[in-house]
Formats: structure tokens, C-alpha cells, sequence
């Protein structure tokens, strides 16, 4: 068993070693060696990081199949584009209110859709999204179809960078804290979990709202890095790529989900030209891993460096998976 | 004062009537078992003390209260059990099983789950010894960071019972726990369930086909057949039973040997 020092001490050097690695990053585009154009893409990874880890805690985790993770994203965008647009209220406060108010969408649309299993729950989120995209379509106060140009741009890989550490670290947290366990639990049976106490609809729902969270979060960083968002923006589309991310990486890993949402990123960067190859890709990539890895490529298994290095001594923290 | 009072419950599965007027009372610290050939209503009585179903008629009062209609209040009420088809978290590791069970009991809260404070480590410190604690009365401890579903099917049974008790339960309802076991492993199971019924001082409902472990192992006995409960008493009483023999001869499944031990004496 670790100590409480060796614990903190861990996470001391971790804390040093994402220090190091934004810090790098950080040099290399202020000095221009990286250009905008990857500027724009390593904010788009950091974002698809957030997106898709968060989305992983439903799906993954949890075991409740969401298709509408784009509805929540484009409520913490809209949300927190009239904080900053329209109201000349500050950027936090607009992370802050966009994460919230999709976390609020979350239990509203969790408490009711929750009790649905399987494809009824995956239609119903789906159906979510779609109203979520109409609502915005039809109002005129966040531009109707045309959407919201002109929105402050805040996000840069400052903010991008410590709010893709802060979910990760968050939801791996919660992954690895009996409340954590008992959403586990309902992934792998329900009627077992309720029979040893785990109220399953309210856990169902709280992974929902925190992933929801997240989503809101995510959506809000996309708002202020793009300067324009549209209804169209967060269609069904948008819920498929977040969920290719997540199913590429491996239902139930959270390092799946990273390298997948920073892989798939770069592939969206190169096709870009090209949005009818990239959907052959993505499809083709989706039926190569049901074929052969069905898992995904992670598994529930997460990336360590700790196992990498065969540092030996086993950690305290039993890890979940 | 009795601990569980199933009175005069039955239920009915669109025109099946799986239990008719089923009456049992549960003594506390009793070990009682509730035998009957397959079919009878066994598994259904327990999902009916566990509110999984609701009776068509009749009610359950456990510890003085009506039980709920959500199996995880009866959980928190005291209620544990095992299934017939094991049912274990099969792809988590036998620890996580015992620890998922012993969540009614956290110590920490979700905000401290978040930030992973002392009090989140302390209190996974606790729950890992106590379910080490637990794991090795069942002799599972050196499997803990193993997969459940990699276990031998003997140990998942074991790991059922061991994760009902993480649970804290007043009662506890095994529903054929020597089911598919070998003789060895099934005598091994009946010591482990008086050390328990002893050492946690816990009530025990025990649903069982083996006939010399029920007869070995329980005070009291209920017979089920037809949804019906066709005989109540002690193991000697059971034995002699007319009607218990003539159900027991009519399924056509059982083994002769079943139907001498009946007979026969343990
Ligand atoms: N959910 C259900 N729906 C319909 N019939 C059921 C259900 N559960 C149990 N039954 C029926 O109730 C009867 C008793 O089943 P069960 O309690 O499993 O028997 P036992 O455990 O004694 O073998 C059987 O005829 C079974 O088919
Ligand atoms: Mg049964």
C-alpha cells in the first residue's frame, strides 16, 4: 500500500509533467513555429478530447447508449456566447454557465429517457438533439439559421489545455470513486447493481448530467474559438463523429478516448477538403474495428506509463478496470 | 418477533399463477431452506421479498416494515441476495465486485470523489480492507485483482455470497448457491454458510435442490409445489412427509438418489 506522501507526490510529478508539455506547446506557437493552422487543430483536439471523454462516462462507463451529446455541446455554445456576445459578461463565467445549463438539459432530458434501454434510449437522444437544433434554428435572438457570428475569440490553447486536463481528471476521479463503481455496475447488470443498493436511475442520470457537463463546456470553447456558430453545426453529424472518438478508442477508456479524439482530429485536418472521403473513412474505420477489434482499441483498458516502464510496485489505487 | 412475514402473497404472470397464498415467517438468526421440484415459485418468492415483482395480493414485512418496490430500498433495508444464474460485474475484478456492494456504506461524498481528498483515500483504504476482510473468509483473497468471470464457476458462487454480505445485510437470500458444485465443494459451502450465519448473525433464506444440504444445514424447512406451499417443519418432519415425497416423485427430472435422501435420512 502507497503512502498518502507517495500519492502526493505522484500526482505532484504528473502536474509537473503537464506543465512541461504546455509549456512546450505554448512556446512552439507563440514563436510561430506551429502556425495558426495547427493552432486551430490542436484546439480542435483538446476540444474532441473533452467532447469525447465526457461522452465515454455515458456510453462507455455507464452503458447508456447517447446519441446526442452535439445537442448538449451547442447548449453550453449558445449558452455561453450570449454571456460573452451579447451580454459583454466574462469568458469563465461563460464556461461556467454554458457546462451548467448543459448539465440541466442533461437531468431533464436523463430523468425521463434513462428509464428506456437500449435502442429506445439511443432513438430518444437522438430525437433530443434534433429538437435541441430546431430550437435554435427558429430563434431569432441567437440569429435562427444563420446562427451567431461576431463571438469573441477567447479559447486558445491556454484554455483548451486546462479544461481537457480538468474533465480528464475529473471523470477519471469519479471512475475510480464508489460513486464511479456503481455506474460501472449498471453497465454490467442492472438488476444486479439495483439488488445491492445502487439506485440505478439516479446513477444513470448523474453520469448523464456530469457528461452533459462536459459536453456544455466543450461546446462552449468551440463558440469562442470559431467565431460563428449554427444550428448546423451540432447535428446528428456532430454526435457520430464524437462517438466514433469514443467507440475507435474503447467503450470504458478514458486513454482510448485521448488518442482517439487527437487521431481522428488530425485525420478530419488532412481530409478536410474532402467531408464525402472523410465519412468513407470514418465508416471504414468504424467497420475495420467492429470486424477486428471489437472492443475498441484500448478495450476498457487505459494507457499507463506506470505499466509501460514495469515500475513493478502495484499502486494503492486499484484501478477500476 | 420474526424478521420476514411473507402473508398470504400471490402473484400472477398473465394468467399463470406462479405463487398461490404463500405464507412464511423467518425467525431471526433462523436458517431456514425452501426446497421443491423446478418451477414451484421458489426464485419467484425471492423476488418478490426483494420487491423485483410486485404481488398480485398479499404483503411482505420485513424487520416491521412493508418492504419497497424498489429492490435497492430493500437492499438499504437489510435484504441481500445471490441469483440462480450467477449475476456477477463479470468483466470487474473480484474486489470491485465486493466494493461495488459495499457502496450503500460510503464514507465519502461525490464532491470528495471529484477531488479525491483524504477523506476519499481513507475511505477507500477502509472499504478495501474490509472487503479483503470478506474475500478471505471465502478463501477468494488471492483472486482479487482477478477478473470474476475468469473464476471457476464453484468460486463465482462463493464471490455472490460474498458480495451479498459486503451488503450488511439482516437477511440473506441464497438462491441455489451449491448449484453445480461437486460434493466437495458443496460440503465446503455448508460449513461456510453456518460460519457465516454464526459469525455475521444473520438470518438465512436458502433455496436449494440439493436435498442433503438443506436437510445437513437448516432448522426449518418450506416445501414448494405449484406455487403453493405443501409443507412446513423440521428436516425429520419434511422427510416423512406423504405429499412432500409424491411432489418430489412427480418431477421427472430427479435423480433416484434425491428421492432415497429424502427417504432415507441424511
Ligand atoms: N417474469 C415472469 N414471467 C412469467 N412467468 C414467470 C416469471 N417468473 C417466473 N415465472 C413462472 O413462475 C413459475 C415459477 O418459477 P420460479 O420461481 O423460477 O421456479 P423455481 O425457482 O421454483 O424453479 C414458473 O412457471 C415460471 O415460468
Ligand atoms: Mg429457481
Amino acid at each position: 500500500m502507497i503512502k498518502l506522501k507517495q500519492i502526493l507526490k505522484n500526482r505532484f510529478l504528473i502536474f509537473l509533467g503537464l506543465l512541461a508539455f504546455y509549456g512546450i506547446i505554448q512556446i512552439l506557437l507563440s514563436t510561430n513555429i506551429l502556425n495558426d493552422y495547427y493552432e486551430i487543430n490542436i484546439v480542435l483536439m483538446g476540444i474532441n478530447i473533452i467532447l469525447a471523454v465526457s461522452l465515454n462516462l455515458i456510453n462507455g462507463f455507464t452503458g447508456q447508449f447517447s446519441l446526442g451529446h452535439a445537442g448538449f455541446m451547442s447548449i453550453g455554445a449558445y449558452t455561453s456566447a450570449i454571456i460573452t456576445y451579447k451580454l459583454g459578461l466574462p469568458f469563465p463565467l461563460a464556461l461556467l454557465v454554458g457546462g451548467v445549463s448543459a448539465g440541466i438539459a442533461g437531468i431533464l432530458i436523463g430523468i425521463p429517457s434513462l428509464r428506456l434501454k437500449g435502442d429506445y434510449l439511443a432513438i430518444t437522444t437522438l430525437g433530443f438533439g434534433e429538437i435541441i437544433r430546431v430550437i435554435f434554428l427558429n430563434t431569432e435572438y441567437v440569429g435562427g439559421a444563420s446562427g451567431l457570428s461576431g463571438i469573441p475569440k477567447y479559447t486558445n490553447w491556454t484554455w483548451v489545455f486546462w479544461m481537457a486536463v480538468i474533465t480528464v481528471v475529473l471523470i477519471r476521479n469519479f471512475i475510480n470513486s464508489s460513486y464511479g463503481r456503481c455506474c460501472i455496475a449498471i453497465r454490467e447488470d442492472e438488476t444486479a447493481a439495483e439488488s445491492m443498493g445502487i439506485n440505478t436511475t439516479f446513477y444513470k442520470t448523474l453520469a448523464f448530467t456530469i457528461g452533459a457537463f462536459f459536453a456544455g463546456i466543450g461546446g462552449a470553447l468551440y463558440a469562442h474559438n470559431f467565431y460563428i456558430i449554427q444550428p448546423e453545426t451540432f447535428n446528428f453529424m456532430k454526435s457520430f463523429d464524437i462517438l466514433t472518438m469514443v467507440v475507435l478508442g474503447g467503450l470504458g477508456s478514458i486513454t482510448g478516448s485521448i488518442l482517439s479524439a487527437i487521431f481522428l482530429t488530425f485525420v478530419y485536418a488532412v481530409l478536410q477538403d474532402y467531408a464525402a472521403l472523410r465519412m468513407v473513412i470514418y465508416s471504414l474505420l468504424l467497420i475495420i474495428v467492429m470486424l477486428f477489434r471489437p472492443e475498441g482499441l484500448m478495450g476498457t483498458k487505459e494507457f499507463s506509463l506506470k505499466k509501460l516502464f514495469k515500475k513493478g510496485e502495484k499502486s494503492s489505487e486499484f484501478t477500476v478496470n | 418477533m420474526s424478521l420476514l412475514s411473507i402473508k398470504d402473497v400471490s402473484i400472477d404472470f398473465g394468467g399463470i399463477k406462479a405463487l398461490i397464498d404463500v405464507n412464511i415467517e423467518l425467525e431471526k438468526g433462523s436458517l431456514t431452506g425452501l426446497i421443491g421440484p423446478n418451477g414451484a415459485g421458489k426464485s419467484t418468492v425471492f423476488n418478490i421479498i426483494t420487491g423485483i415483482y410486485k404481488p398480485t395480493s398479499g404483503k411482505v414485512i420485513f424487520d416491521g416494515k412493508t418492504i419497497s418496490q424498489k429492490p435497492y430500498n430493500n437492499t438499504k433495508l437489510g435484504i441481500a441476495r445471490t441469483f440462480q444464474n450467477i449475476r456477477l460485474f463479470k468483466n470487474l475484478t473480484v474486489l470491485d465486485n465486493v466494493k461495488i456492494a459495499q457502496h450503500i456504506h460510503v464514507q465519502y461524498g461525490l464532491f470528495s470523489s471529484f477531488l479525491q481528498y483524504k477523506k476519499y483515500l481513507d475511505g477507500e483504504k477502509s472499504q478495501d480492507k474490509q472487503a479483503m476482510d470478506l474475500l478471505k473468509i471465502f478463501n477468494l483473497d488471492k483472486h482479487a485483482l482477478n477478473l470474476a468471470k475468469n473464476l471457476p464457476y464453484g468460486e463465482q458462487r462463493r464471490l455472490e455470497i460474498a458480495r451479498a454480505l459486503a451488503t450488511k445485510p439482516k437477511l440473506l437470500l441464497l438462491d441455489e448457491p451449491a448449484a453445480g458444485m461437486n460434493p466437495q465443494e458443496t460440503k465446503e459451502l455448508t460449513d461456510t454458510i453456518r460460519f457465516i450465519r454464526d459469525k455475521f448473525d444473520i438470518t438465512i433464506l436458502l433455496i436449494e435442490h440439493d436435498m442433503s444440504l438443506v436437510m445437513d444445514l437448516c432448522e426449518d424447512i418450506y416445501v414448494m409445489n405449484y406455487g403453493k406451499i405443501i409443507a412446513h417443519g423440521t428436516p425429520d418432519e419434511i422427510k416423512k412427509n406423504p405429499e412432500v415425497i409424491a411432489a418430489y416423485l412427480g418431477e421427472e427430472d430427479i435423480d433416484e438418489k434425491e428421492i432415497l435422501s429424502i427417504e432415507g435420512g441424511a
